[in-house]
């Protein structure tokens, strides 16, 4: 489990994250959702250290994160994985060079174990004989699913997702969403995905965090969110115009 | 006042985190057998051209100034190996280096900045400050040193050509002159600047590069930071490292 307690984050004058106390259990996918601006992505980079906390701490199953120096950070680092909004690829390597990274950098085992595990996690993602190409020969979607093949090569433990949806067409939107359920389902991950897209917030939010204005507004999950008299929380919820005729 | 002395600060700490012991030396390696590739053995064609015609100006210019009859032609030829070993070589070729590998440096780290790419590093447990400067620092530290005694070779070829070609100076003269008496001592002040110089460009480079934030628009100011910086940089060492050396 990963839980944030009493958060604070400013940059400068402007005061991002304001005493945010939440928690993400394993096995589920754990959404954080808001408006853009309301500090979605600050929460979550606080969480994976890339930014540090001003107050508050971050625990990864009762493990201290925010405490913790450079090298035990590490350890930690190595049961995560993430999925960047723009897929994060290396430019210079292929497919296959790009899942297989983690694996060269942390583990001793021979090429042909390596290949092996490349292979498994690609056709996992459906990309099964694509390892050759390099990022640029790859559609947005593709890119994405290297990059959760590169993030799960692991086994990791806890996954983030960062608006894994920006981009993609609603199908390919809904692929991807069904992909990261399976995965968390599968692995027993803890998942933390980072959207606003409603779509996603229905078919995968087994439990979700409203952040409006740098606070957590309402937390529960996608069967509570559609009958909540949240004010905010319902402008978000029905904020495009197909929403707002099925609500009538 | 402040923000130079920041730069300076933050330079610092970011060169604490490249010079560390890689994670993977397998991996290290083969990043810097590819960072020769691309940052030396790629600049071999632009050094050469250059060498060959500064040569070949420097020789032309000291034979079109000699006009007493008491200074011997030969002097062409030792006025030629002077200038290429001990200023035009190792600063001029390194000033072209560093608008040609710093910027490559700059915007090749720049971009995988704005693109997370160096988030992703991060995320991984992998010291990404290590992983990408440090193989391009001990590259060119390598690799600039063979690039400038080629390019010391070449200059005083060049300065052979133009003399041979617009015979102002016989070649017994040019070949006597480049001759006289030689000090290799000037070779291991050339080789000490090129290093140092080596340094400059790679880290502060890569320094501009992983400060980027932003879009295209900032890793293109960072490449621009990175060359006038580093060109900025090489001149004040120059003069402090010829100084100590030869002063």
């Amino acid at each position: 489990m990963i839980e944030a307690r009493n958060i604070n984050k400013s940059f400068g004058e402007n005061h991002v994250l304001r005493d945010v106390s939440c928690k993400f259990h394993p096995g589920k996918t754990n959404l954080i959702i808001g408006q853009s601006g309301s500090g979605k992505t600050v929460l979550m980079k606080c969480l994976v250290g890339l930014f540090e906390v001003d107050d508050g701490q971050v625990l990864y199953d009762d493990r201290n994160f925010s405490a913790m120096n450079i090298e035990k950070r590490k350890e930690i680092r190595q049961e995560l994985g993430m999925l960047f909004q723009g897929a994060a690829l290396f430019d210079s390597m292929t497919v296959q060079e790009n899942v297989m990274f983690p694996l060269n950098m942390f583990t001793k085992k021979t090429v042909e174990e390596k290949i092996d595990r490349v292979n498994f996690v690609l056709k996992r993602v459906n990309l099964e004989n694509r390892n050759k190409l390099m990022p640029t020969e790859l559609s947005g979607g593709m890119k994405k699913r290297v990059a959760i093949a590169r993030a799960i090569v692991m086994n990791p433990k806890y996954l983030y997702c960062d608006e894994p949806n920006s981009g993609l067409d609603p199908q390919t939107s809904n692929v991807i969403d069904l992909l990261i359920q399976e995965l968390t389902y599968e692995y027993g991950i803890t998942t933390i995905v980072n959207t606003h897209d409603m779509n996603s917030v229905l078919s995968i939010g087994d439990s979700i965090e409203f952040i409006y204005e740098g606070q957590i507004w309402w937390s529960g999950n996608k069967e509570e969110i559609l009958h909540m008299g949240n004010k905010e929380l319902n402008d978000f919820v029905f904020g495009t115009e197909l929403t707002k005729r099925l609500r009538k | 006042m402040l923000r130079p002395i920041s730069t300076i600060g933050s330079y610092v700490l970011l060169m604490r985190r490249v010079f560390t012991r890689p994670q993977k030396g397998k991996l290290f390696w083969q990043q810097l057998f590819f960072e020769i590739d691309q940052l030396g053995i790629d600049s071999i064609g632009i050094v050469a051209f250059i060498s060959m015609f500064m040569g070949a100006v420097v020789a032309i210019q000291t034979a079109y100034n000699i006009d007493s009859p008491l200074i011997p032609m030969s002097m062409v030829g030792f006025t030629t190996r002077q200038s290429v070993i001990l200023e035009f070589s190792p600063t001029v070729i390194s000033l072209i280096l560093a608008g040609k590998v710093g910027s490559r440096i700059a915007s090749q780290i720049g971009t995988m900045r704005v693109t997370e790419q160096i988030d992703a590093l991060e995320i991984m447990g992998v010291n990404s400050a290590n992983y990408l400067i440090f193989p391009k620092v001990v590259a060119s530290v390598l690799i600039n040193p063979v690039l400038i005694v080629f390019s010391m070779w070449l200059g005083i070829i060049g300065g052979c050509g133009a003399m041979m070609f617009s015979k102002l100076v016989s070649m017994h003269d040019y070949i006597l002159g480049i001759r006289y008496y030689f000090e290799a001592y000037t070779i291991f002040y050339a080789i000490t600047k090129t290093i140092c110089f080596a340094f400059i460009i790679a880290t502060v480079s890569g320094f501009f590069g992983y400060q980027t934030q932003g879009g295209a628009l900032e890793v293109g100011q960072a490449s621009t930071k990175a060359v006038v910086v580093s060109s900025i940089v090489i001149i004040l060492f120059n003069l402090v490292l010829t100084q100590l050396l030869l002063g």
